[in-house]
């Protein structure tokens, strides 16, 4: 298959690893990856902070950079549920306010074939090994977005457990926010920061050496803590994990 | 912390408030363990229903439908009781119910009334209106009369004293009713309460009440409640004044079916309330002499009015979503500045505030969706607060410095040249930054992957709350996009 990587802006800039990761498991499974060169930015971080006005464009230029993919895949599921949440109403909104008609039936179209990099493999491709080697003791952190917008449910996890040699642990209360939220984090620093400390707690408890995810934005929240607290314990994102062969991490 | 008084008007912003809740430790942790205990209930009880995702739907098309013919309901309701030998009174706003509810009691000729716990009459701070008036409001529920003898306010929506613990109970009955010997065990300060209640029960002749839903057909209201005090309150006294907000109708007495299995799972994690009472009108020997319902709009009409926002009037007030919210979790509720706290206060609040006030509240979330998740009329909370984020934003202006870096920010999303651009000027930035503010250290916990990763303690301005409790790894030196172009070539 001819799959298009929206890398997401975040990605782009702070975790190129994560994206180089998504385009060497897609290519070991046969895949053929284009990168459309014009893709910026889904617009959540404004649509979701109040500034809509400003996200509005974004949905068109996601649309004309991708509608002729076979499959868009995504390493971020904050993204595409960004896309599947409110891209249809942005749409409708767009032709009410003058601009391009067409749009809502393009999202509508395009849409379905818009995939979570791990809703991919196990959805999609209907895998749960996908060849990789991880000899190491992870715990996985459920986001919030992939776990109630995109109903991820177990699958992120049984990718994990078809990992060679990798020792999935379970963090208490995991279906609980780490407290990122976006500009949450910076808004309201003190109550954001009190979630990511009982977060952290859960994450060492498990007694993992890594916690991993479908969102680095999250783990970016709680690598950074960890990170502070010298905990040893690193965060690394799914798609890094499902790379790794025989010889070690990418 | 000193007792904050729950009016948007005046209340610190939520991060303020929560930065100083967050200091109470004895507090959090009555929080936590509370809404942890109603949470495991709640999924117990959900998890034997087959049916959970079906009433929730039905819940939702009900109340939705209730809203887009409000008026007519409202308009039945008032022909129903007025038939049934009740009063309906229309109040525009707080000031307007304040009086009618003064003007009713001083016509009964009342000093004292009992109260059944209403988040309506604290709404519209109707005890300290009675009080001015003259007019002593005694609070019959448990919670409600921990919280008026300990001079405190509700911090959360079904179970108003939940911040307070056992020991803290019973400090404040000691003190209160005078009682140096009173033991520690729940059964004696049940007693305790009992012993003081009983005896304002018979001896105050009129009640105050709220209520959980109007019956359009049949003039009737119906409370909900767990310990006998609202039956108490509607049995004996020889008036009841109950203050209503219009959109607690139900269209017919079969939609409790729908409404009670939902409420009472979701609030207290019960199958049914203890007490279930439906009063319609009055009756000779039989209840009070005297009905009066007032119908309180107090922008709810403005609320409906607008779209996106109406769902929030779906609300039956379960407090699930207190339960459910991490935020609500770690600052309990006194931190939104309204007797209506949490998921659904912070979009609740403002709105009936007609964003003037408590502008702070929308973004009092993460947006996780666990409010969502619970809800049994299924207000999709994150939609809503992202909505009222936008009527804020709208309010503040371009020049706020937050809108003109967010504008910045979205003009190099717009193109890809100006997005290539700023990644480089980033890169250039941190490390410009670092000489003279910033700490980049290079790390090397002992593992070779690590290698090369830089990491950033310390930034300026508003993203400094981000530095405060986490490291940021600094940019890489080279994006994905740049790898793609050097791997295609």
């Amino acid at each position: 298959m001819r799959v298009a990587l929206f890398i997401t802006c975040y990605n782009d800039t702070l975790f190129p690893q994560t994206g180089k990761a998504v385009v060497k498991v897609l290519e070991r499974l046969g895949h053929e990856v284009e990168f459309p060169a014009g893709q910026t930015c889904c617009g959540q971080m404004h649509w979701n902070t109040g500034y809509q006005a400003e996200a509005l464009p974004l949905v068109g230029r996601f649309v004309s950079q991708f509608e002729h993919a076979e499959a868009v895949v995504i390493p971020s599921s904050s993204c595409v549920a960004m896309m599947r949440d409110h891209y249809p109403i942005m749409a409708e909104r767009i032709v009410r306010e003058g601009g391009d008609a067409s749009l809502p039936a393009r999202v509508a179209a395009l849409l379905p074939r818009v995939w979570e990099f791990s809703e991919f493999l196990t959805k999609k491709l209907c895998l749960t090994d996908v060849g990789a080697s991880y000899p190491h003791k992870v715990a996985y952190h459920a986001s919030c977005h992939g776990l109630r917008s995109l109903g991820l449910g177990d699958g992120p996890e049984a990718l994990l457990r078809g990992v060679k040699g990798l020792e999935l642990v379970a963090i208490e209360r995991k279906e609980q926010c780490c407290g990122f939220g976006g500009t949450f984090a910076i808004k309201n620093a003190d109550v954001s920061t009190a979630m990511l400390e009982e977060k952290v707690q859960t994450v060492l408890a498990t007694g993992a050496e890594e916690c991993t995810g479908c969102d680095n934005s999250c783990l970016m929240h709680i690598g950074g803590a960890l990170h502070k607290l010298h905990a040893g314990t690193r965060t690394r994102h799914i798609a890094e994990i499902l790379a790794a062969e025989e010889k070690g991490a990418l | 912390m000193s007792v904050m008084e729950l009016d948007p008007r005046t209340a610190l912003s939520f991060p303020k408030a929560a930065k100083m809740l967050l200091k109470e430790t004895e507090l959090r942790g009555n929080v936590r363990r509370a809404t942890e205990t109603i949470q495991a209930k709640r999924r117990k009880l959900v998890a034997e229903k087959d049916d959970w995702q079906e009433l929730r739907e039905s819940a939702r098309q009900i109340r939705a439908h209730v809203l887009a013919h409000l008026g007519a309901y409202l308009e039945e309701f008032e022909r129903n009781l007025t038939r049934a030998g009740g009063t309906v009174h229309w109040a525009r706003n707080a000031e307007e119910a304040q009086a009618i509810v003064v003007s009713l009691a001083k016509e009964a000729g009342a000093q004292e009334v009992i109260k059944i716990k209403s988040m309506t009459t604290e709404e519209i701070h109707l005890n300290g209106a009675l009080e001015e008036a003259g007019i002593h409001a005694y609070e019959t529920d448990l919670a409600e009369l921990i919280l008026q003898l300990g001079h405190d306010t509700p911090s959360h929506i079904v179970v108003p004293a939940l911040h307070k613990n056992r020991a803290q109970i019973r400090e404040i009955f000691k003190r209160e009713m005078n009682l140096p010997e009173l033991g520690s065990a729940p059964e004696d300060l049940a007693e305790a309460a009992r012993r003081f209640l009983r005896e304002k029960f018979l001896r105050v002749h009129t009640a105050v009440s709220g209520a959980n839903f109007l019956i359009a057909e049949t003039g009737g209201i119906c409370i909900v409640e767990s310990e006998g005090n609202g039956r108490m309150c509607l049995t004996l006294p020889d008036t009841l004044i109950a203050v209503v907000g219009i959109e607690k109708v139900l269209p017919r007495f079969g939609d409790l079916e729908v409404m009670l299995q939902l409420l009472a799972r979701s609030a207290t994690g019960e199958r049914m309330n203890p007490y279930n009472s439906i009063w319609t009108g009055v009756r000779p020997g039989d209840g009070p002499r005297k009905m009066h319902v007032v119908l309180l709009d107090n922008a709810r009409t403005e609320v409906l009015a607008d779209k996106e926002g109406r769902q929030t009037l779906q609300c039956i007030r379960c407090a699930a979503c207190l339960n459910a919210c991490p935020v609500y979790r770690q600052t309990g509720g006194h931190a939104y500045g309204s007797v209506y706290a949490g998921p659904i206060g912070a979009i609740l609040t403002p709105q009936l505030m007609e964003m003037k006030h408590g502008q702070s509240l929308p973004y009092a979330s993460s947006l996780c969706g666990a409010c969502y998740e619970v809800c049994p009329v299924k207000i999709n909370i994150p939609e809503v607060l992202i909505h009222l984020r936008n009527e804020v934003v709208k309010r503040h202006g371009p020049l706020a410095p937050e809108a003109i870096a967010l504008r910045m920010v979205a003009t190099l999303f717009r193109s890809e040249r100006r997005f290539r651009a700023a990644q480089r000027l980033g890169r250039m930035a941190q490390t410009l930054l670092a000489r003279r503010e910033l700490k980049i250290v290079g790390q090397n916990v002992g593992q070779a992957d690590w290698g090369d990763s830089q990491w950033i303690h310390w930034l300026p301005g508003m993203l400094g709350g981000w530095t405060r409790s986490r490291d940021l790894e600094a940019i890489p030196s080279e994006s994905f996009r740049e790898w793609w172009d050097r791997r295609s070539k």
